[in-house]
């Protein structure tokens, strides 16, 4: 058994073996791997290469775990009624379920209840420095890696460690995607990023526009409804919004029964439209845009109360922002509304800050690493991203075996070197591949992945490096 | 045991297991020392209380912070007929994920089987199986020669009954082992016939250390089905002669759970196969 004693930090004072090819001092950590994050990725990193026999640094920028769901942290983007949109079988990590008398879609407090107790049951956080932010990753020979961090906020000295390997696991949704428009810096109203919005009272008594339709956009829509003296939704486009329940139960996991049976995506999508039909109804009688695309071919939305709310007139849908002026905008229809306060919830950009882009097959700079499996980079057998994934369901299943994998790719590094160099020629071969039917070419839609499709696609590169095929 | 991990889960996605209410019985050591929590499963038929008479308070006395609880349907858990061998070793899970820490699983008879089943699904320290029915045929085999009585009806979905003479040793003092079997109940009827015919458990998370211990005069579990248990798991059983299949209610019940913590007390180290 493991002992619980052992923090595995890197002692500053360690004795510098190495230097860094522009000639900085480097400690040695041998065979320890290095995880950035200790969000649900970077725990579950932590937590499967530790179970595998590695020694873990994780590197950790806020003071606390939980990444996004920690509501402490200033990056977080969840707001007060942040409720899960994946059911708990399809959101909780397959070895350590969620307590079963939780709700079917529990509160953001609740996740991060999770992920610390998580991060307790198996001892991760004597692997955590908190307060400590990655600010270079560069690899060094014989495919290691140094590490460089200094204290949040960029108080104290640089420090480089070199490391066997390196997990990415800094998450997708912090840094915000801001669309332009014209005459946006004349607009005397408030203007805001999803990111910042936090409470309802910040809507409270307002005329209100929130732009886009992800989850957070209809989210802050509905509070709208419920909290603002007016609230306008614009989209680019028309979306099916689909109810968290259907026949009584939590609707991925019908969906997935359906799955499970391998029925065909046509026939579960003319499956889809037909319950929604009969149960949602025409969603242009209720003045939304019709849908240009079949359902599951953006990233589903699971929200039961926009349409009820549109229903009730406390949200009127309109079309896209045209432009704005001081004293309001401009809709592509040529209406023009006046709204005080303007919420983007127009989603977020994967960010890699410490990373040469071409690390992970960047080259262009376009901020859309071309991976296998969206996890390993060609060409860098000990790197692997954690977590870059939009699923059509929960990430967190998606994360820990993703983790799995590459913990049992770097053991057999060590004990069957042919296996592991030909699971790297596989990255190489198949960056980029996709994990899901047809989707709409859109920002977001790059890295969104079909659990099933995904999983699959791990479970086979699993049972290829074990040889157990 | 099957050697492939199964990551498409799509019937536990889809259909997950009822919550139920249940029981968890526990004996905390006063002072923390730091060790891993035991979680003890008792066996169709038993609930937590089995565990409660001698086993959890010595374990604590020694140090480690002890549970049992009832699988649902048994002790003071809710009732529950139709339950399967999924979800018991679904309760097993929930409960040992609800503990503080990483956990040991310790199962008992055809809990030995929900332990096996449950390390499928949660990465246990370490795992002890004390005289496991990990079911089959050649187990069916053994009850009906021995208790052809008890064991017949359980085949049309009846109570599976074991009688004194399986359960403990002449030692025992009869008063004693009437109580004890008085407070039997029954397993799900589809549980029951599960013993038979469930798949293999898949393999276990983390490859924990695993111990099988149990008794040559046990007569519900052969000697020889402890050696086969035990060569699954890569070691010996270790025995404990002159001992009924209830080990933790036995006359003698202090020497195999001493056996269980000083293997404890080594920190048996999990297998790092590649
Ligand atoms: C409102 C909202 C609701 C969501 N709901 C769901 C849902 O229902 N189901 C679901 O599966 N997903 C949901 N998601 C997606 C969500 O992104 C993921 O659930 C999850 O937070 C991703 O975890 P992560 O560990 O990959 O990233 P994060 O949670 O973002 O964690 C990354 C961690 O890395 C740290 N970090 C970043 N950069 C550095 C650095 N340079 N050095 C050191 N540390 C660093 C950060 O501080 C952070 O703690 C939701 C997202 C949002 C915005
Ligand atoms: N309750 C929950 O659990 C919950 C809540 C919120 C978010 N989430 C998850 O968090 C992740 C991020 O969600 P998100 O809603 O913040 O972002 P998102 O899914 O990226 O959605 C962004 C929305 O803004 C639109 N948009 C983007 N750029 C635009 C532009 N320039 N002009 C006009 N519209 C534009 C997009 O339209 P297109 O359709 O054209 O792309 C889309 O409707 C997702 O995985 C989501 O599921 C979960």
């Amino acid at each position: 058994m493991p002992t619980s004693t052992d923090p595995g930090r890197p002692d500053p004072e360690a004795t510098t073996l190495a230097l860094t090819r522009d000639g900085r001092p480097v400690s040695d950590r041998g065979d320890t791997v290095c995880v950035i994050g200790a969000g649900a990725s970077g725990l579950t990193a932590i937590k499967n290469l530790k179970e595998h026999g590695f020694g873990v640094d994780c590197y950790e920028r806020e003071t606390g775990v939980g990444g996004a769901w920690n509501w402490r942290h200033d990056r977080s983007p969840v707001y007060a009624s942040t409720h899960l949109i994946s059911s708990r079988p399809f959101t909780q990590f397959p070895d350590f379920p969620m307590p079963d008398d939780w709700p079917d879609y529990p509160h953001h407090s609740q996740l991060l209840s999770y992920f610390e107790r998580y991060a307790d049951h198996f001892d991760l956080r004597a692997h955590i420095w908190f307060g400590t932010e990655v600010v270079r990753v560069e690899p060094a020979e014989g495919d290691r890696w140094d590490v460089t961090t200094r204290s949040t906020g960029g108080y104290g000295p640089e420090r480089t460690a070199r490391y066997a390997a390196v997990v990415v696991a800094n998450g997708h949704n912090w840094s915000p995607k801001l669309p332009r428009y014209e005459g946006l810096e004349q607009f005397r109203g408030e203007v805001m990023h999803a990111s910042s919005y936090q409470d309802p009272a910040q809507l409270r008594g307002k005329r209100v526009l929130v732009v886009g339709a992800g989850n957070t956009g209809c989210d802050i829509a509905v509070e709208a409804a419920q909290q603002a003296a007016q609230c306008w939704h614009s989209t680019r486009r028309g979306y099916w919004y689909a109810p968290k329940y259907v026949f009584g139960r939590p609707a991925d996991q019908v969906n997935d029964s359906l799955l499970a049976l391998r029925v065909p995506r046509r026939v579960r999508q003319w499956l889809y439209h037909w319950t929604l039909r009969l149960t949602v109804g025409d969603l242009t009688r209720y003045g939304l845009p019709k849908p240009d695309h079949r359902v599951y071919e953006t990233h589903p939305i699971a929200n039961s109360q926009l349409v009820y709310y549109v229903g009730h007139g406390r949200i009127s849908p309109v079309p896209d922002v045209a432009r704005f002026d001081a004293y309001g905008v401009e809709l592509t229809d040529g209406r023009r509304i006046d709204p005080e306060l303007v919420v983007f919830a127009t989603g977020y950009l994967p960010r890699f800050e410490f990373l040469d882009p071409k690390v992970l097959g960047d080259d262009g700079g376009t901020g859309r690493p071309t991976l296998w499996l969206h996890a390993f980079a060609p060409g860098h057998p000990t790197l692997a991203v954690a977590g870059l994934l939009q699923p059509d369901s929960g990430l967190f299943p998606l994360a820990h075996w993703q983790m799995v994998l590459f913990a049992r790719l770097l053991r057999l590094r060590q004990t069957r070197p042919e296996r592991a160099a030909a699971f790297a020629a596989k990255a190489q071969a198949r960056a980029g591949e996709r994990y899901t039917g047809l989707v709409k070419d859109s920002t977001r839609h790059w890295f969104e992945v079909g659990h099933a499709d995904y999983l699959r696609a791990v479970q086979r590169a699993l049972h290829d490096l074990e040889g157990s095929r | 045991m099957s050697e492939r991990v199964r990551v498409m889960r799509g019937r536990e996605w889809a259909r997950p297991v009822r919550p139920v209410r249940r029981e968890v019985l526990a004996a905390t050591p006063e002072l923390e020392e730091g060790r891993p929590p035991l979680l003890f499963v008792p066996g169709f038929g038993h609930g937590a209380w089995a565990f409660a008479e001698h086993w959890l308070g010595h374990a604590a006395g020694r140090g480690f912070p002890a549970y049992a609880l009832s699988l649902r349907g048994h002790g003071g858990s809710d009732p529950a007929p139709e339950a399967t061998l999924r979800a018991y070793a679904h309760d097993v899970v929930q409960v040992a994920a609800g503990l503080p820490r990483q956990a040991v699983l310790v199962g008992h008879g055809a809990g030995a089987l929900v332990v096996a089943h449950a390390l499928a699904r949660y990465p246990a320290r370490a795992a002890v199986l004390v005289a496991p029915v990990l079911g089959g045929w050649a187990t069916f085999g053994a009850a009906l020669r021995r208790n052809p009585a008890g064991t017949l009806p359980a085949v049309f979905g009846g109570r599976l009954r074991l009688n004194r003479r399986q359960l403990f040793s002449r030692e025992l003092p009869d008063a004693d082992a009437r109580g004890y079997v008085s407070r039997l109940g029954r397993a799900g009827r589809r549980a029951q016939w599960q013993l038979l015919t469930h798949a293999d458990p898949e393999p276990a998370v983390g490859r924990p250390p695993v111990l099988v211990l149990g008794s040559p005069d046990d007569r519900v579990v052969p000697a020889a089905a402890l050696t086969r248990a035990a060569r699954r798991y890569g070691s010996a059983p270790l025995l404990f002669p002159g001992m009924g299949h209830d080990l933790m209610l036995d006359a003698r019940w202090r020497e195999p759970i001493d056996a269980i913590l000083d293997w404890l007390a080594k920190d048996p180290a999990p297998e790092h196969r590649p």
